[in-house]
């Protein structure tokens, strides 16, 4: 262990700010990160002990006990318990005579929840050890532990043939499917690897590059919608010794997946991407910063990585253009939503908390190592490559005036086909209905966005997806009318902004969880009609937080409440106006049974 | 070569150096915006939050933000001083502050902003919380009831070379303020008194000493927090 330990150490050459790196490593070698181990990195990368436990307290992945032999990881997600997640976690704590938390005496199993893996479209979803398992019913989870029991590797648990397409690579061999169910430039397979860096890069200068894709009018594609073309041209003017281009592959708003799948089919496409950012930037490293769920995809992206550098793709004067070099390497979160968020993602990539800066100065002024960084979602890099293929021009013939390009959407919840869905920008919701093919009668609303989106009913299916109507980052839920909306959907998602926040602002710490204690009192039929419009109020405090995951983490709540305010109108007692939640003859009763006393309560 | 640069704070012409943060530049111009988290002199992390402003329409920490030119800064309104003092009563209920019997009382930045913006019952249920007394450091006595995760002690409190001595451990409504084991012990006695002062509730205390400047005699006991700066 100690010599293991140090090698791990060594292998990122005692270097702090790649802490994140030396804790996956010694996690996964060890299934936990012991107080001697912590001693002793703190020790060799010269930093305090409580440096390395606020990092790695942080995150989900890192624990400071075993984990169990076979560790699993259920998902926790609203679409999850949509597809009969609560009957798999019985049957999980039946089978091992364990609760969720715990690790059986043995050492053998450890149950563990878990925000969304991005599984969504082949729930319920678990990782077990690091390995993805779909579609579980009881039924399977009897097997899996039997087979657990029976010592059998995690591959031999699997009763599936491998998924589709690259699933199936011998670096990947996975169960989970890609689900594609429409193609468009980012997805299509028409794609030649290297042949915009070596016919369209060689020949234009990286202010030709911006301008191109200034012209193609793209908007970033992971939520937050800024033009790409001018976020390159900020850090391509900024001053800095060395520049970095991010790929975010976060991809943690329940719902989301399209990344996964994009990781999986297209990786030579976002890596072509990234080189082109850093040509056009003045770059030369990039990093792709990617959730650690999708660790199952690491090894195949590294062998992807090392044919490229092969093939003179990345590394010294790339594509023969003199003097370009650019390399990429990956960076594996620990499990945090917020990571996705820009600079978050950068502090995490520096080996500490995830949380977020506070701006200005902005990543493109000074981003990772306080260099000029440019950080974009994988789609967007993606599309990149396609708007050089093709030009500027082309790109704004697809999807509408203000929102040009197509979008790669992920959609699951209650219809025939869920999966991902590239479109123009311009569908109506009830064009990703009939697409999908849900029952439109049966569907009592649409989440848009993800958690931090807005939740529509009926009467607003006419909507767009466009940046001028419905903004997203991609994920679309279909709540059929078998759900209860406040209980199943909206409180599940107040719940996991409370446990994804980083706590560092007061209002985003405090003010969600007063909120979703609130609401479980209206649900709890003790709330009143002042309730509901404290509920409107409360939610603008947290406008004042500092990044969007607090900014947004009303929005269930408040969108919920604009759009199906009659199911709240339901739950409260419309007559009463004083404080309902206090029970007198409760309050009363012990003292009252001991002196025999019968109350006058009213 | 300094710039100076004008913007405006509720309508209120204003003028300072270019890059200063916008408390700094309302103090320089006699106007008070409350800070909880802010240290001067330190580099600011916009924790708190009740230092936030309307920067040109758009909610902003003014303890983060340099001032631009032409900037108009929103202050003073019924809808930003609403959402302060929602703050501080969130941070009441999230911990426990039984102010009569504590050794800050007089000189706390919460409770004197807790009377500054008129609280009397915070519009949340309290939520009582378990929280732990650590005094299991020869220097210190850490009160979690107390705490309000304000990072104070682990921005403003390092060894000599540079390491921190206090770290925020898990996250969201888990987090913890902690003392690092070994640094904490070796913490000479002036620093000690140092994250005493710098903390600015009643959460870092030292030990075997207190009471020293009775109740009534106390920093905010005399004038309420803020009126120094405007009554420049
Ligand atoms: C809490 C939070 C989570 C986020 N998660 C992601 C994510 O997983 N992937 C992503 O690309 N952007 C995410 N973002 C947006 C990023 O901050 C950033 O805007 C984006 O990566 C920029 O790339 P783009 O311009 O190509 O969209 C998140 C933002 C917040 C506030
Ligand atoms: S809004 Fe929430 S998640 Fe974002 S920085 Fe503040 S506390 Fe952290
Ligand atoms: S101990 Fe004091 S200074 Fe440190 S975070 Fe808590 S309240 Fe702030
Ligand atoms: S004083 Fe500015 S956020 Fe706390």
């Amino acid at each position: 262990m100690a010599m293991q330990l140090e090698n791990i150490i060594e292998k990122y050459n005692k270097d702090k700010t790649r802490l994140m790196d030396i804790l996956i490593d010694v996690q996964s070698e060890e299934g936990y990160i012991s107080e001697d181990a912590i001693k002793k990195i703190a020790g060799e990368l010269d930093i305090s002990l409580a440096d390395v436990k606020q990092t790695m307290s942080f995150y989900h992945f890192f624990s400071d006990k075993p984990t169990g032999k076979y560790t699993v990881y259920l998902n926790d997600s609203v679409v999850a318990y949509m597809m009969g997640r609560q009957k798999v976690k019985e049957a999980f704590e039946k089978e091992t005579g364990i609760k969720f938390g715990e690790v059986t005496p043995d050492g053998l199993i450890g149950l563990f929840d878990t925000s969304c893996i991005g599984m969504n479209d082949q729930e319920p979803a678990a990782l077990i050890n690091g390995k993805v398992f779909t579609d579980l019913t009881p039924f399977r989870v009897k097997e899996i532990i039997q087979d657990i029991r029976d010592g059998k590797n995690i591959e031999e648990m699997y009763r599936s043939d491998l998924g589709e397409g690259e699933n199936r690579n011998e670096l990947v061999r996975s169960v989970v499917r890609n689900n594609i169910r429409r193609i468009g430039p980012v997805l299509s397979k028409d794609y030649i690897p290297g042949r915009v860096i070596k016919e369209k890069l060689t020949s234009m200068t990286p202010e030709e590059v911006i301008h191109e894709i200034k012209k193609s009018n793209i908007r970033g594609r992971g939520g937050a919608g800024f033009p790409t073309g001018l976020k390159w041209e900020f850090c391509r003017k900024a001053k800095g010794e060395k520049k970095y281009i991010f790929c975010n592959a976060d991809e943690g708003e329940p719902g989301t997946f399209k990344d996964r799948v994009i990781l999986t089919e297209r990786p030579k496409l976002l890596f072509e991407g990234m080189v082109i950012a850093g040509y056009a930037v003045g770059a030369t490293e990039g990093i792709v910063y990617i959730r650690y769920e999708y660790m199952y995809l690491k090894k195949y992206l590294e062998s992807i990585l090392q044919g490229a550098r092969d093939r003179n793709l990345l590394g010294k004067n790339i594509g023969g253009i003199e003097g370009f070099n650019f390399d990429i390497r990956l960076q594996f979160g620990a499990g945090a939503y917020v990571c996705g968020e820009e600079s978050a993602l950068i502090e995490s990539a520096e080996g500490k908390r995830g949380e977020p800066r506070d701006r200005p100065p902005f990543p493109v002024e000074k981003g990772y190592l306080d260099q000029p960084t440019v950080v974009n979602n994988v789609e967007t890099l993606c599309s990149a490559v396609k708007i050089l293929l093709n030009g500027g021009e082309w790109y704004t013939t697809l999807g509408t005036a203000n929102s040009t390009g197509t979008k790669v959407l992920s959609i699951s919840g209650d219809c025939r086909y869920p999966g991902v869905y590239e479109v123009e920008w311009g569908f109506s919701v009830k064009d990703i209905l009939e697409m999908t093919g849900a029952d439109q009668e049966d569907v009592q609303a649409v989440q848009v966005g993800g958690p931090s989106g807005t939740l529509i009913g009926p009467k607003e299916f006419n909507r767009l997806l466009c940046y001028h109507d419905l903004a997203t980052g991609g994920s679309l839920i279909i709540i059929g009318k078998q759900h209860n909306l406040l209980k199943d959907i909206v409180t599940n998602f107040t719940q996991f902004f409370i446990n994804e926040s980083c706590g560092s602002c007061s209002t985003c710490r405090n003010i969600t969880f007063q909120m979703k204690e609130k609401l479980e009192k209206i649900l709890d039929g003790k709330g009143i009609e002042k309730d509901i419009d404290d509920l409107v109020e409360w939610g603008k405090i947290l406008k004042v937080s500092r990044c969007g995951l607090g900014q947004t983490s009303a929005n269930p709540i408040v969108t919920s409440i604009r759009n199906f305010r009659h199911l709240y109108d339901e739950l409260v007692a419309g007559d009463k106006d004083f404080e309902s939640e206090f029970d007198l003859s409760e309050a009363v009763k012990a003292s009252c049974d001991a002196t025999g006393r019968i109350p006058v309560l009213n | 070569m300094s710039t100076l640069i004008k913007f405006t704070i509720d309508g209120v012409e204003c003028m300072a150096e270019a890059g200063t943060y916008i408390v700094e530049a309302a103090r320089e111009n006699g106007i008070y915006i409350p800070t909880l988290c802010n240290i001067r002199g330190v580099k600011p992390r916009g924790s708190c939050r009740i230092c936030s402003v309307k920067v040109n329409g758009r909610p902003m920490t003014s303890c983060t933000t340099p001032v631009a030119d032409g900037m108009e800064i929103e202050n003073n309104t019924p809808e930003i001083n609403d959402i302060r003092k929602a703050i501080i009563e969130a941070l009441f209920v999230e911990g426990n502050h039984f102010c009569p019997a504590c050794e800050k009382s007089g000189c706390c930045e919460l409770q004197a902003l807790a009377y500054r913006f008129k609280m009397m019952v915070p519009r949340f249920p309290y939520n009582f919380p378990r929280k732990e007394v650590d005094a299991s450091s020869p220097k210190l006595i850490k009160d979690h009831n107390r705490c309000i995760l304000c990072k104070r002690c682990i921005r403003a409190i390092k060894t000599e070379d540079g390491k921190n001595v206090f770290a925020f451990v898990k996250r969201g409504r888990n987090v913890r303020i902690i003392m690092d084991p070994v640094l904490g012990e070796q913490m000479s006695d002036e620093l000690a008194q140092k994250a005493v002062e710098i903390c600015p509730v009643g959460a870092l205390l030292p030990r075997e000493k207190g009471y020293q400047t009775p109740i009534g005699k106390r920093k905010y006991d005399l004038e309420p927090i803020g009126s120094d700066i405007e009554k420049k």
